[in-house]
């Protein structure tokens, strides 16, 4: 397979290389450069300025709010969507009655579920976001009315426009849409697994809390492991600005009191709207080792010895 | 499932030897213990309530979506859980035409459409030579482009913009194309290369010794072959695609240009000054059910296809 073989190559390469160190490669070059100059995004004139961008950031306090939050999310919403998640999947494939013939089964109706779980995942989570604004509107929002008719109009709470609650209210929200992606992953995961360990789990008296811990897990760890890291990349870059944008407008943007700010939002709003296009790559710059060390920790946590079978 | 057989790899094969399997607690005297039948049944109780009690969290906001857009602007904020009076299907006309989400529905048809076909041939293209052929910076290049999975894009976005007002690129809709395409390439080649390497050899071998180019052989042999991994990774843009948010809401500013997403939060926040609520829950509603409808019809190959790369 030699004839012409370099001239192929390059011809196939050349496009889909091009594109993609214009517009991601480059940028990302760029972005680290532009972190060290004074570079307002308005005119074409900037001055390299060393590190003071970055001794800045360290001084903002509304820079060190959004890395909070955005470590809170990456934190909490892994493990509660994971957790939740592996959850129902458990559910789904294990735990159903017993059939004839079979020492494991899912409960019935799993495919149904399976297919009602996902409907989130499939819609933008902007759509998303927007739908749950309305249901949080404090005054006539569906969850406020639903609190009302069950006789609880004493407690009508804020939610988005309570500096306490509206970044919980949030991450209700990114669990709501990402769950049935995962548990429909692990299920898969799960039905891969050999029937035969689970019969003789349960022959050795095992309950299914122990077969959970002792065959599931175990054989699903890489899954579990990778769905850990993807959910908290969605934490803490798109997935998290798209909500935070949408649903806490505020009048600064990034809730009352910049309560629900994070990163991505705040990178965005000092570049396009206070025109300060370098200090916002700075804090890019925070955001990708934020993501980076996350992927890190996690992978390095998750290590253990892989399970063939 | 058929589909995608090839590339869930793993998945489907159930049994096999075994090998040492997991360490499962032996205790000494492995008397086999009955489960009662009380506690199966509790058990299945339990499963059941929380699988339902979830599922109704899942559904009730997209019903109650629905309900919504056929109601009027004053039964949405007086009694939100109430039946509309009647089915004011005025809302969804008004939606289409005047608050322009015909024109949002096309925007994001030409924008997918472009961009899926191009990340399907340019991914497919750069995968195949990746994958098949050994020539020097080969691995530096599949690393370059794998790379892009973990990187937040919100930072490249910055300089990203100036990029593309530089090149008119700006506020057009074959700007977020190629955008579109561009970002879409990291998982794209990972996915693919990794299908193109479990493809047999022989097939592409026969080919090309009968006298048929690299290009021939790669169109008329291998993308054949790669049909069930193509509508994997399609599945998987397609849907990233659509729902879009952040590129569009940075790179598309003009209120003509926009597609479905950002023109949606765009009628929400001017709502707030101009009040048609029914009409933007008919919007909403318009732009969710054609994505809920197409999973519902191909559930199998989307499920298949979402969880073919990820599943080990």
């Amino acid at each position: 397979m030699q004839h012409g073989k370099y001239r192929f190559i390059v011809g196939f390469l050349a496009a889909p290389l091009a594109l993609y160190a214009l517009f991601v490669i480059w940028p990302f070059i760029q972005s680290i450069y532009y972190s060290f100059t004074d570079w307002t995004g308005l005119s074409p004139e900037f001055g390299m300025v060393g590190f003071d961008n970055y001794s800045r950031m360290l001084d903002d306090e509304i820079f060190w709010k959004s890395f909070q939050h955005s470590l809170i999310l990456a934190l909490v919403l892994p493990l509660v969507t994971v957790g939740l998640a592996l959850f129902f999947a458990f559910m789904l494939n294990v735990g159903g009655r017993r059939r004839r013939g079979a020492a494991i089964a899912g409960v019935r109706g799993s495919s149904f579920y399976k297919i009602v779980y996902f409907f989130p995942q499939v819609l933008s989570i902007a759509i998303v976001a927007l739908l749950f604004q309305f249901a949080y509107n404090p005054n006539s929002g569906a969850i406020n009315s639903v609190l009302k008719g069950v006789g609880l109009g004493s407690i009508q709470p804020d939610w988005l426009g309570d500096p306490d609650l509206a970044l919980i209210c949030v991450m209700v929200v990114l669990v709501w849409s990402t769950v049935g992606f995962f548990v429909v992953l692990f299920s898969a995961g799960m039905a891969s697994i050999p029937r035969d360990f689970y019969e003789a789990a349960l022959l050795d008296g095992a309950s299914r809390f122990t077969t959970f811990f002792k065959i599931t897990l175990p054989l699903l760890w890489d899954t579990v492991q990778s769905g850990w890291i993807y959910m908290g990349i969605l934490a803490l870059g798109a997935e998290s600005f798209a909500v935070v944008q949408i649903m806490t407008v505020g009048p600064s943007g990034g809730g009352p009191d910049y309560s629900t700010i994070v990163l991505p939002l705040y990178v965005y709003q000092k570049a396009f709207r206070d025109g300060q296009a370098a200090y916002a790559t700075t804090i890019g710059v925070a955001l990708l080792v934020l993501t980076l060390a996350f992927a890190a920790v996690v992978t390095k946590l998750g290590r253990r010895e892989r399970l063939e079978f | 499932m058929k589909t995608t057989d090839t590339a869930t790899t793993g998945v489907e094969t159930p049994g096999g030897p075994g090998g040492p399997g997991p360490a499962v607690t032996r205790t000494t005297a492995p008397a086999p213990r009955k489960e009662s039948k009380s506690e199966g049944a509790t058990l299945n109780v339990f499963s059941h309530g929380v699988l339902i009690i979830w599922a109704i969290m899942v559904v009730t906001p997209l019903l109650w979506a629905v309900m919504t857009s056929f109601k009027t602007d004053k039964a949405i904020f007086t009694s939100p859980w109430s039946l509309p009076d009647k089915l004011h299907f005025e809302n969804w006309s008004r939606a289409w035409t005047e608050a322009h989400m015909s024109d949002y529905f096309l925007n994001t048809i030409l924008v997918v459409g472009g961009s899926l076909i191009g990340t399907l041939l340019l991914g497919s293209m750069a995968a195949y030579v990746l994958a098949r052929f050994d020539f020097p910076g080969s691995r530096f290049i599949y690393f370059l482009f794998i790379g892009g999975m973990s990187f937040p894009i919100i930072l490249a976005l910055v300089p990203l913009f100036y990029v593309m007002q530089n090149m008119a690129l700006l506020n057009t809709l074959h700007g977020l194309i190629v955008v579109y395409i561009a970002y879409s390439l990291p998982f794209t080649v990972f996915f693919l290369t990794a299908f193109f390497r479990t493809l047999p050899t022989s097939v592409a071998e026969a080919a090309f010794v009968d006298g048929a180019s690299h290009t021939r052989t790669f169109f008329q042999v291998m993308l054949p072959m790669a049909k069930p991994g193509l509508i994997s990774v399609g599945i998987f843009n397609f849907l990233g695609q659509w729902n879009q948010y952040l590129l569009p809401t940075v790179l598309n500013t003009e209120p003509e240009k926009k597609v479905l997403s950002q023109g949606l939060v765009q009628l929400a926040v001017s709502q707030g000054y101009k009040g048609d609520w029914s009409g933007l829950f008919a919007g909403l509603v318009m732009a969710m059910l054609p994505v809920l409808a197409a999973y519902i019809i191909f559930q199998r190959q989307v499920v298949a296809g979402l969880t073919a790369g990820a599943v080990k």
